[in-house]
């Protein structure tokens, strides 16, 4: 092996390349090659390293330099100071939102966005390069499988991830070690171990981030799961929209073949695995472990009622398992340390941790991970850096269309299964949208609906009318067209359809309208009784009024696009509100900040 | 540009690799999208021929998932995120100034066939929210006036 002084880490993850990371790799390796340095500095393209905000990221090892939005011009500077001279780049370095200090002087750890986390399904993203199985391996990669396969019986892989207390991070939390128990105890000829890989969670993506970053852990875990089950075939369900992580997991699978990984006589037992890809086409439905099956089977993705459950009847009428992807990012760290050493990371009901997308009105966007139990304001204050612009933290959101908001008054909750169930949320994939004063609560509550609406399937009367019932109701309340009752209306429907929807996506559909309604009900209430947004955003109970700061430049009634604003030159105009449609033109055209929204 | 008989020789191509494979509809579906570029009724009927199936089996897959498109797209297909991330930080704002610039509605093409608006699920660029997607080109951190001199350099 080849030995390098130095590592140039590179972030190819889906929000670093789409800002260039790929033109930076390609700089890199001309400059270091014009400068004589490409045998003694190494380019790797890494998964995510998180801090999607601050990206294009690169990582300069040994020292651990993070730079932060890299230009393709900045590369230069980076080789033949950094790299030729020794010389950190101060101007690039990354600096932190909170405290304005640059991490010049630090280490990766040591900055406020990492400081707090502790990776586990994480651990591989951004260290090593996922397209190449020797990094995996020098990590530790396919040891747990070795274990596994060489040194413990199925039943006691099953008994020590069910001892890890490790449950499903694809969103409902069920024990994994008891679902493996289900599918081990079907007799079957074939069994199938499947992974679902359709995140559809709108705002998460940590799924994503894995195959990217670490595709070998899946695979490793899905061999590990198809030995203890005794399925000898395994699926992964991926959204098409992931070309990155599809082309990274298929390249992994083939070099897991070609090391005798997958395949027959795996570690030279008598235990066979193969695995398949199949990508979705654009379904949200299909997230729902039935309708993924029925998907993979080339079928519309319609679920289908439960029992009987997929570990007795599953994918082509076969005992079936199927985990999330990050679920199984955990698998092979709990085989090689133990259940114990899992355990003592998070709360006793929530063991481990969970990785997080932060997004929204937050400084810090991007995927975290942290231990179970940690507070929910830890998260959005120090890891995720706190507001941008100086406005007011409102509310969170999590667990996308299935979830609720959070607001300002419970933010020391610590963050689990069942305390954020509790307050009408949910753990769900992860997705944790930020959202702050500007921010209208029956609008987002209308969006999540809207949201259910599309991508209902049709399939049961609940779901596919009962939606679509009340987002006609919100949309009148945004539209300024609420009436005394709606809210009440709202409510009986959601526990209908919570009560009677066939699936997971229709039985929690109501969720959002039902947390904003518990929390933000003064909202609602102005909105229907005042005829007013308190966040200044639903546009049909905006009005725009000209103050006596204006200095009769006519800017405005220039622009205006119905001709509703009339005045003398350099005189105060006035905006005649019965024609006014209310796109903001004249507010975003004033230079003088004389137009105000109410 | 392959032409149509090229086109049509290539799925028949598809058909044959995954013949026999359970559940071949959707791969076949996927592979005729990237040759055709939609799925129109002739293509949709050699498939189920092809595959031993019925066309309302085929019909009823396509128009199920919203990949599949039964009409042809334009030049550039522009798609606005519209998840979560992207909404609170006013993506909405984007598609509407879009909407505007290219007189059409979301899910339509323009007249010439230049450009497809359609209002996407998140795009997993949450990082850089608001985004867009001009054919695999990713816009972020965008605001409505840059939308016009985005557009331009397509135009051309």
């Amino acid at each position: 092996m080849e030995l390098y002084r130095s590592h140039v880490l590179v972030c190819g993850g889906t929000g670093c390349s789409s800002s260039g990371s790929a033109k930076l790799i390609e700089r890199f390796e001309e400059q270091l090659q014009e400068k004589g340095l490409d045998k003694e500095v190494k380019v790797v393209r890494t998964g995510c390293f998180g801090l999607c905000e601050a990206g294009p990221v690169v990582i300069v090892y040994p020292e651990g330099t993070f730079y932060s939005r890299v230009k393709v011009e900045d590369v230069d500077e980076i080789v033949s100071e950094h790299l030729l001279k020794g010389r950190k780049v101060q101007h690039l370095v990354y600096v932190d939102h909170k405290t304005h200090e640059s991490s010049v002087q630090k280490s990766l750890n040591e900055i406020g966005f990492y400081k707090q986390q502790h990776r586990v399904a994480l651990r591989n993203c951004g260290v090593i390069d996922p397209e190449n199985i020797d990094e995996y391996i020098a990590f530790d990669g396919y040891q747990a499988l070795a274990k596994a396969l060489t040194e413990m019986t199925p039943e006691q892989v099953i008994q020590e991830v069910l001892d890890s207390g490790l449950r499903g991070r694809g969103g409902a939390g069920f024990p994994t070690g008891k679902k493996w128990q289900f599918a081990r105890a079907s007799k079957a000829e074939h069994k199938y171990f499947v992974c679902n890989a359709d995140e559809g969670d709108p705002g998460a993506f940590m799924d994503r981030s894995l195959l990217e970053g670490d595709p070998h852990a899946i695979i490793e875990a899905m061999a590990i799961g198809g030995y203890a089950i005794g399925a000898d075939e395994g699926w992964v369900y991926v959204r098409a929209e992931y070309p990155i992580a599809v082309k990274r997991l298929q390249k992994a699978i083939d070099q897991a073949r070609e090391y005798g990984l997958l395949g027959e006589h795996i570690f030279g037992t008598d235990f066979n695995f193969d695995i398949h890809i199949r990508l979705g086409a654009g379904a949200f439905v299909c997230g729902e472990e039935t309708a993924l099956m029925a998907s993979i089977e080339g079928k519309r993705g319609e679920p289908r009622p439960k029992p009987p459950f997929p570990a007795v009847k599953g994918l082509f009428e076969s005992p079936t398992n199927i985990n999330n992807v990050e679920t199984l990012g955990n698998i092979a760290q709990i085989i090689l340390k133990g259940a114990d050493w899992f355990k003592s990371i998070g709360t006793p009901a929530s063991t481990g941790t969970k990785v997080f997308a932060l997004g929204g009105k937050i400084n810090n966007t991007g995927l975290v991970e942290i231990p179970m139990g940690t507070p929910l304001r830890t998260i959005i204050e120090d890891i995720g850096g706190g507001i941008p612009n100086g406005k007011k933290f409102k509310a969170v959101q999590t667990g996308g269309p299935s979830g609720g908001c959070i607001p300002a008054s419970l933010l020391d909750i610590p963050v689990e299964y069942d305390t954020l169930t509790s307050v009408g949320a949910m753990m769900g994939s992860g997705g944790m949208i930020v959202m702050d004063e500007d921010n209208c609560m029956v609008d987002i509550a209308r969006f999540f609906l809207d949201f259910t609406v599309d991508e209902s399937c049709g399939k049961c009367t609940p779901c596919r009318v009962g939606t679509r019932r009340m987002l006609e109701i919100l949309q009148r309340i945004t539209e300024g067209k609420g009436e005394e009752g709606d809210i009440e209306k709202l409510q009986t429907l959601a526990e209908n359809i919570k009560n009677s929807a066939l699936c997971g996506l229709g039985q929690t559909a109501p969720n959002p309208v039902l947390s904003t309604i518990k929390f933000f009900r003064d909202e609602y209430e102005a909105h229907i009784r005042e005829k007013r947004c308190p966040a200044h955003h639903c546009q049909a109970l905006l009005s725009y009024t000209i103050t006596d700061k204006c200095k009769g430049c006519t800017a405005c009634a220039r622009k205006c696009p119905v001709n509703c604003i009339s005045g003398e030159v350099k005189k105060q105009h006035v905006i005649d509100q019965s024609k006014c449609i209310k796109c903001g033109t004249c507010m975003a055209t004033c230079k003088f900040g004389a137009i105000i929204k109410n | 540009m392959p032409d149509n008989k090229e086109k049509y020789a290539q799925l028949q191509e598809a058909i044959a690799k995954h013949k026999g494979e359970r559940g071949a509809v959707m791969p076949v579906l996927q592979e005729a999208m990237n040759i055709f570029g939609y799925v129109p009724q002739d293509v949709q009927e050699m498939i189920a021929d092809g595959l031993g199936t019925t066309l309302s089996e085929v019909y009823g897959v396509s128009t199920f998932y919203s990949q599949f498109s039964l009409e042809p797209k334009g030049e550039h297909v522009i798609g606005v995120c519209l998840g979560t991330a992207c909404y609170v930080k006013g993506s909405q704002k984007i598609l509407d100034k879009l909407c505007e610039e290219l007189k059409i509605e979301p899910g339509r093409t323009t007249a010439d066939g230049k450009f497809s608006l359609n209002a996407t699920r998140c795009l997993g660029a949450c990082g850089l929210a608001p985004v867009m997607m001009i054919g695999e080109e990713v816009y972020g951190r965008l605001t409505p006036d840059q939308v016009p001199a985005i557009l331009d350099k397509y135009r051309a």
